[in-house]
């Protein structure tokens, strides 16, 4: 540990080789291309300990008859050339049978048709996106796109008596925009009445005349697309007008943030949010999860980390399955994936994408704190 | 939902105007589109900020003193970059152009030193529950843009019109060569108007941070192009123009989301601009060839 310590110090983060190569000659390579420097690096970083904290794990008992697997996280530096580069020098030097990542959903479109067309099975745990998994057969991810978790969303809404729903989103944005699509999609789809669409400026901060109008409507729910500053303004505004706890507030991935706690406050309170995983999940693999986590890093860990973690026992299962170190094998078997990890139940869709969003949690303001929505 | 929505109108109406004031001062008496005007905006809502949230002050002291702190500050900053330009006659485009600069360079420092999140006052600092009379809704936050929207250009016009200041400040801005030579400071002069532009400014950059809880170090230049739109269409340099034109432009912003379309209201607005000043270009309320304070 020390060494591997001492050894990440020293590269300072531009290649970091996570076991030695000369310790375990017959370790079967996997690459992944993260993020570690760069204003993105906390996503890099964060998928990077996930990955190495199952790898601590799967490497106690060793797979295909005791042979470790040794990880080399390269960094891309949130750039599309370094990052296929990366991908390049893993393949080309390292000779990694699988590759997991990139980090962001634009990196994976710049690598993912290099490692399609070299064959090899290439991971993605991060990348959300639509069209991903379109780039060839090669391409996988484990992270659940919007869409997915926006419906889920959606019907707990129902569940509480949502008949009507009034939209806000920012229409000067394109994850807005998108979110609002799906928001849109998933009402017609539950026979939820559209009463209104509303529109502002991600920069704005007045909102009082779409609020005034939404509010004249008496929707039971208003279901807000935006980055969370101008969801933490709306909401505010919500409440200054009136718009009482009868209402009930829905948000959409970008409020699944701690700051709407931090700007909104108790105005917030009330608001759902749906989301691929969350800390205080109580089922014991979670849990086990988070422990060991904070012991080997002393902090908490985050979503990315979590997808990142189920994805290295899910590559690690493949290669078991596949019976050899085998890129093609490995793909075959990758497709054939059962598993249940810390964001749920998990399978791929022929399509190679997250067959289920049972590991969906709704989460909801409390006190200018999420929790797990009753 | 009428009397809510006109009400919506008034108070946003209120921000553009105060936000205006001394944006249009500026102009008017020492004839300088100075776009810095937007970064005192921001300097006073976070100076009120720290003020409250980290020295524990009470707003009642900490809105005035960041007003006077901001208004300092655009002593210095405007002596700084106008005062040689003044000397040497430069044309008003030299100033735009320096004070572009200048603005973009203090909001990305102020951004490299603050960070770019939204921040917000305490929320000990003002009551934010809402009063309700006849079915309307308004904050004290509220309240208080609008009581002193309508204290600041009552206040401006007696000082404009009714003190020998004033009477100096007028000369001034109709020809600072001439008023010098009637015995005027114009340099001092300026440096009192960039000290009331630049409070002017801090004291709308907290009401509008207390109102809309969105403090972060861009929000100056959020509010410039409103800005614009209000001095112009309410004439360079006047002050009851600014108000009028304000409150008429926050007004129809709210109209045009509340009735017609929230995506539009932007367009409205702007299309607006575009009609008054083709149809009168010196402004709604602007004469063309009298310079005027």
């Amino acid at each position: 540990m020390n060494r591997r310590h001492l050894l990440t110090t020293a590269l300072a983060g531009a290649t970091v080789t996570a076991l030695p190569a000369f310790a375990q000659p017959a370790a079967i390579q996997v690459g992944a291309v993260e993020i570690l420097t760069g204003p993105a690096a906390a996503y890099g970083i964060a998928i990077k300990a996930g990955l190495e904290l199952a790898l601590d794990a799967i490497n106690l008992k060793g797979i295909l008859g005791g042979q470790k697997i040794a990880l080399t996280v390269e960094d891309s530096a949130g750039d599309k050339n370094q990052a296929i580069n990366a991908a390049r020098k893993l393949i080309g030097r390292d000779k990694a049978v699988v590759i997991i990542g990139p980090t962001l959903s634009n990196e994976m479109f710049a690598v993912g048709p290099v490692t399609n067309e070299r064959k090899i099975p290439t991971v993605g745990t991060s990348t959300t996106a639509a069209g991903i998994t379109e780039i060839g057969p090669y391409i996988f991810r484990t992270s659940l796109p919007e869409s997915d978790v926006v419906p889920v969303t959606f019907k707990k809404a129902q569940a509480r008596g949502m008949k009507t729903v009034a939209l806000m989103y920012a229409n000067d944005d394109a994850f807005s925009k998108s979110g609002y699509d799906v928001m849109k999609a998933s009402a017609d789809k539950l026979g939820v009445k559209i009463v209104a669409t509303e529109t502002f400026g991600s920069k704005d901060t007045d909102f009082s005349a779409q609020l005034t109008k939404i509010k004249a409507l008496k929707p039971d729910a208003i279901a807000i697309s935006a980055l969370v500053e101008p969801v933490s303004g709306v909401v505010l505004q919500a409440r200054q007008l009136g718009i009482g706890p009868e209402v009930q507030l829905i948000g959409g991935n970008g409020s699944n943030s701690p700051k709407l706690g931090d700007i909104a406050g108790k105005a917030a309170d009330g608001m759902i949010v749906g989301s691929p995983w969350f800390i205080a999940k109580p089922d014991e693999v979670n849990q086990k999860f988070v422990a060991a986590f904070k012991a080997k890093y002393n902090k908490d860990p985050d979503q990315f980390a979590a997808q990142a973690y189920d994805c290295m026992f899910i590559v690690a299962a493949a290669i078991e399955r596949a019976g050899a170190a085998d890129s093609e094998k490995i793909t075959a078997a990758l497709a054939k994936t059962s598993f249940s990890g810390v964001m749920g139940p998990f399978a791929f869709t022929s399509g190679r994408d997250p067959a289920s969003a049972d590991g969906v949690v709704v989460l909801e303001m409390n006190g200018g704190k999420f929790g797990i929505a009753k | 939902m009428l009397g809510q929505q006109l009400a919506n109108g008034l108070i946003l109406g209120a921000t553009y105007a105060l936000f205006a004031l001394g944006f249009t001062l500026m102009f008017g008496v020492i004839r300088v589109i100075n776009l810095v005007y937007g970064f005192y905006f921001t300097a006073g809502a976070f100076i009120a900020l720290y003020l409250t949230r980290n020295l524990g002050w009470p707003m009642a002291v900490a809105f005035p003193a960041a007003a006077i702190a901001s208004g300092v500050m655009a002593i210095g900053i405007d002596g700084l970059l106008l005062t040689r330009l003044r000397r040497v006659g430069a044309p008003e485009l030299a100033s735009l152009m320096v004070t572009l600069g200048a603005v973009l360079a203090l909001y990305a420092t102020a951004t490299a030193l603050l960070g770019p999140d939204i921040k917000r006052f305490p929320a000990s600092v003002i009551g934010a529950e809402a009063m309700e009379f006849a079915a309307i809704r308004i904050t004290q936050a509220q309240v208080l843009i609008l009581l002193a929207t309508i204290v600041l250009v009552g206040g401006l016009l007696a000082l404009m019109h009714g003190t020998r200041l004033g009477l100096a400040l007028r000369a001034m801005a109709e020809n600072p060569d001439a008023a010098g030579l009637m015995g005027i400071d114009t340099i001092r002069l300026a440096a009192l108007v960039s000290f009331i532009s630049g409070a002017l400014a801090g004291a709308g950059g907290v009401l509008i941070g207390l109102n809309f809880n969105a403090i972060q170090p861009y929000m100056g230049e959020a509010m410039m192009l409103r800005g614009f739109v209000v001095i112009i269409v309410g004439g360079l340099g006047d002050i009851r123009g600014a108000l009028i034109a304000g409150l008429l432009l926050g007004i129809v912003e709210v109209l045009t989301a509340g009735y017609i379309a929230s995506g539009l209201k932007e367009a409205v607005a702007f299309a607006i601009l575009v009609a008054v000043l083709w149809s009168r270009p010196a402004g709604l309320f602007g004469r063309a060839v009298t310079r005027r304070a």
